[in-house]
This record gives structure tokens, C-alpha cells and sequence, in this order.
């Protein structure tokens, strides 16, 4: 089997419009949630969430590509050229034809959806612009990234709800590791930040009004976010011939089902998704140093979460770090594993752990440390990323410092 | 207009745990009803739409807020009062 590297990697969110931005921010534990700006905010009862400022998407993009790109697109494109230009790899041959694009993605081109709604249903409008199809399905970012990038090989948009990019970097990961594509273009994105997209989440009544506060006694629901996360996996012996920097080795993953509620998470299928991903990586759990939460800042999750990690490491559940910087970038639901990988790189590599913020009251039922508030040095040799998703489908990568 | 609002949450409380209402008391537990969380966000919705009124009810902290959803009695209170509140 061959091994795994990360080579490049890129980002969009709340707390920045690239990784070095986004990696100071977390050191910092700086918080990206704030007042939502969008059309309509007044009939909402949640206000909040890790919204992207300062995109200027129109500066970046041209009148015709501006027509077929969502947001989710937009912030794909921009965490891609990122990724891929930190990886100085052009994609031509045979590395163009045997590399592709394997992205995460949740509610597709909802400000389009959105958009388009309400010029047909609101505004009683009977025609709508001929892109709204290409431009709102789930897969167009994907398939952007490879048009752009000449990447011709398996190309494809998973979609596990809050699971969708972990899951998506897992089978970007298999495909180098069983020798099928020598680089995999991988991460995920969401944007859900418009009225119905909020509308839609505030139903279930799971939604804070004023903060993510994962693992707190006092929190009191998830924060949505925004943005992308994309990274460049590439088999080890190519990156080292080509004098490659090296961010960090992925080492295995799994995934399971708990088949048991749509919404409601279960320790079991957590637990066994976070044991296989160690026993698929060939790692103890003494050498665990940080698990990078799903930490929802909901009551369910959090103590389910919790309770799964005590489960699975024992005692060595008190020695390990686990936080959740979904308290920084909010939720970013499809794309949010991949922005929280780089948070396992920077624990990884530089020897950082990224706090959970906003923590104020110490939970029994979430007895483990979870780097309250502020980021801690810690030499860390194995990661691990967990996401837990509504339907219950889990995975979870584990990720090794590179010497 | 008390004895109104009672007998309709009792409805749509019955409804959602799939029995009649002569089998929903005014002691009854929400848990005695076979009624779950998302089952309880569901009968909360079909209670704002009967009655026009905003439920302050997050599943992150159900006993926090005002509303009391410890027995029908106290959800019946609970929603008297808002609608008291909110159509004065």
C-alpha cells in the first residue's frame, strides 16, 4: 500500500481567507462568529454565525464564471488555488489523467436555490436565468476544480451532511493508498448563510442566539458557518522525488453507521468509527496526542462525543487534548472536516493545539480537557478528526507528523 | 377560551404520540406518551401554527427557558400565558 502526504492545502472561512490567516487566528483563539449580514436577517430568530467578510467575489471571478458559480464554488476555487499552488504541482500526462477531485458538500447551491425561489415564487417572476441547474448542483464545485486544474481522473461530491468532507478526504485517501491515483484534490465547502438556508436550521431548534460553546455546561447549540477547506493528498515516494513540502501523512480512517436515529448521535457508532480509524492506521491509543472534536456546542453531541473517547482510550482519554474549533469558525456542516483538518496539521507540525473558545463552565459529562480558551504547545505525533453526522454516518481520519 | 386552548394542545400532542386524546391526561409526561426530542420539537411547531405564537424552546437547554414542558398541565399553562402574551 502506498503512503499518504498532504502536499498543499487551502481555505475560505470566517477567520480568514487563507490557511497562515486562519492557523494565527486559532493559535489566537480568535472568534469568527458575528452578526449574519444577509437579505432578510429581520425575520430570522438566529442571527449569529461564522459568515465570510470581505469576499469580493467579483474581483476574482469574471462576469461569466460569476454565473455559474454558488458560493460554495467561489470559496472552493479560491481554498483550491491555495492548496494547489502551496503543492507546486501542474497536472499534465499521466498525472493529469490518474488525478481527480473527490470534494464534500451538504445543501449545494443554496443562495442560488434561495435566490431563484424567491424570484419565482415571491416576486411571481416566470423566467429564470439558464444556469440556475448547473450552478446549484452539489457536484459543480468539483467539477470546477477539475476543469480548471486538468484533473481528469475519479472526480465526485460526497454528501454525509456534517460528515461529507471527512468522508470525502477518507476516499481521496484510499485512492492514493491502493495506488489507483498518485494525487488526490480533496477538502469540501458549504454555504448555507442565506434566509432559508438559516430558516431551515432554526426549525429544529438546535441553534444558539449568542455562541458556540462546545463542551461547556452552559452551551446551548451549534452556530452555523461558511467556507472551504481543499488539500492536496499525493502518494509519499512522488512529493519526496519531487522535493515536496510535507504538512503531514494521513494514516487511516473509517467510517460507520449507527443506524439507529436521524438526528439524535450515538456513542457506539462513534466509538467504533474512532477505534477503526486508529486499528486502519495501526496506532495505540497512547500514541493519540489530539482529536480534533466534532464539538457541536450541542447538548447531545458534546456529552455523546465525550463519552465515546472515554469509552475507547480509557485512561488515556486524561492524557490526550481534544477541542473543538467549530467555537471560532462555526459549523460549516459539508465543509467543515476539511477546515478542521487544519487544525490536526498545525497540532501536527507546529506543535499548536487550537483551543475550544468560549468556554465558560466545566461539564462532568465532558470530563476531558479540551483546551479551554486559549492554544497550547504540545508535541503532538498522531491526530485524529472526528465528524459525526445527522443520519448517523460517521468517519474519522487519523493524520502522523512527518518527520 | 382556557378550556379551548387545553383540549387543542391535547390534540396535537395526542396526534403526535399516535393515540387518541381521551388517553392524554393532564399528568402525562411527555415520556409516558412515548414522545422523543425530535417528537416534542414537532408538537411544538404544530402548537405555534395553532395558535400563532412563538415557543421560546431550544432542545439545548429544555428546562431553561419559561416554558415548562414537564407534564401536558404545564405545557397547557405555558402556552395560555404566551398567548395571553402575544395577543394582548
Amino acid at each position: 500500500m502506498k503512503r499518504v502526504v498532504i502536499t498543499g492545502a487551502g481555505t475560505i472561512n470566517a477567520l480568514a481567507h487563507d490557511v497562515p490567516g486562519t492557523l494565527e487566528a486559532m493559535r489566537e483563539g480568535r472568534c469568527g462568529i458575528g452578526e449574519l449580514e444577509l437579505r432578510d436577517v429581520e425575520r430570522l430568530g438566529i442571527r449569529i454565525g461564522g459568515q465570510v467578510k470581505d469576499f469580493e467575489p467579483e474581483e476574482m471571478f469574471n462576469r461569466q464564471q460569476m454565473a455559474l458559480f454558488d458560493r460554495f464554488t467561489q470559496f472552493t476555487l479560491v481554498a483550491a488555488r491555495e492548496a494547489i499552488a502551496q503543492s507546486g504541482l501542474t497536472f499534465d500526462g499521466e498525472l493529469a489523467t490518474r488525478s481527480g477531485v473527490v470534494l464534500g458538500n451538504s445543501g449545494g447551491g443554496m443562495t442560488t436555490l434561495d435566490e431563484n425561489y424567491r424570484s419565482v415564487y415571491e416576486e411571481g417572476k416566470n423566467r429564470i436565468h439558464p444556469f440556475v441547474v448547473p450552478k446549484l448542483m452539489n457536484n459543480a464545485a468539483a467539477s470546477h476544480v477539475a476543469m480548471q486544474y486538468n484533473l481528469m481522473g475519479p472526480s465526485f461530491t460526497v454528501s454525509t451532511a456534517c460528515s461529507s468532507s471527512n468522508h470525502a478526504m477518507a476516499q481521496a485517501f484510499q485512492m492514493v493508498h491502493g495506488g489507483a491515483c498518485p494525487v488526490m484534490v480533496t477538502g469540501g465547502s458549504e454555504s448555507i448563510l442565506c434566509f432559508g438556508g438559516v430558516k431551515a436550521w432554526e426549525g429544529l431548534r438546535v441553534m444558539s442566539r449568542d455562541a458556540c460553546r462546545p463542551f461547556s455546561a452552559n452551551r446551548n447549540g451549534m452556530v452555523q458557518g461558511e467556507g472551504a477547506g481543499i488539500f492536496v493528498f499525493e502518494e509519499y515516494e512522488h512529493a519526496r522525488a519531487r522535493g515536496a513540502e510535507i504538512l503531514a501523512e494521513v494514516i487511516g480512517y473509517a467510517m460507520t453507521s449507527d443506524a439507529s436515529d436521524i438526528v439524535m448521535p450515538s456513542k457506539q457508532g462513534a466509538a467504533r468509527a474512532i477505534s477503526g480509524a486508529m486499528r486502519d492506521a495501526k496506532v495505540n491509543a497512547e500514541e493519540v496526542g489530539y482529536i480534533n472534536a466534532h464539538g457541536t456546542g450541542t447538548a447531545a453531541n458534546d456529552k455523546t462525543e465525550c463519552a465515546a473517547v472515554a469509552d475507547v482510550f480509557g485512561h488515556h482519554a486524561d492524557n490526550l487534548l481534544m477541542s473543538s474549533t467549530k467555537s471560532m469558525h462555526g459549523h460549516v456542516i459539508g465543509g467543515t472536516g476539511a477546515i478542521e483538518l487544519l487544525a490536526c496539521i498545525m497540532a501536527l507540525r507546529d506543535g499548536i493545539v487550537a483551543p475550544t473558545i468560549g468556554y465558560q463552565e466545566p461539564d462532568p459529562e465532558c470530563a476531558l480537557d479540551v483546551v479551554p480558551n486559549e492554544a497550547r504547545e504540545a508535541k503532538i505525533d498522531v491526530a485524529l478528526s472526528n465528524a459525526f453526522a445527522f443520519g448517523g454516518l460517521n468517519a474519522v481520519l487519523a493524520l502522523r507528523r512527518v518527520a | 377560551m382556557t378550556k379551548n386552548i387545553q383540549d387543542r394542545v391535547i390534540e396535537i400532542i395526542a396526534e403526535q404520540a399516535v393515540l387518541e386524546p381521551s388517553d392524554v391526561t393532564m399528568e402525562s409526561t411527555l415520556e409516558d406518551l412515548g414522545i422523543d426530542s425530535l417528537g416534542l420539537v414537532e408538537s411544538i411547531f404544530a402548537i405555534e401554527e395553532a395558535f400563532d405564537i412563538t415557543v421560546p424552546f431550544n432542545a439545548n437547554e429544555p428546562t431553561e427557558s419559561d416554558f415548562d414542558i414537564s407534564s401536558v398541565a404545564t405545557i397547557v399553562a405555558g402556552i395560555e400565558k404566551l398567548v395571553a402574551e402575544q395577543h394582548s
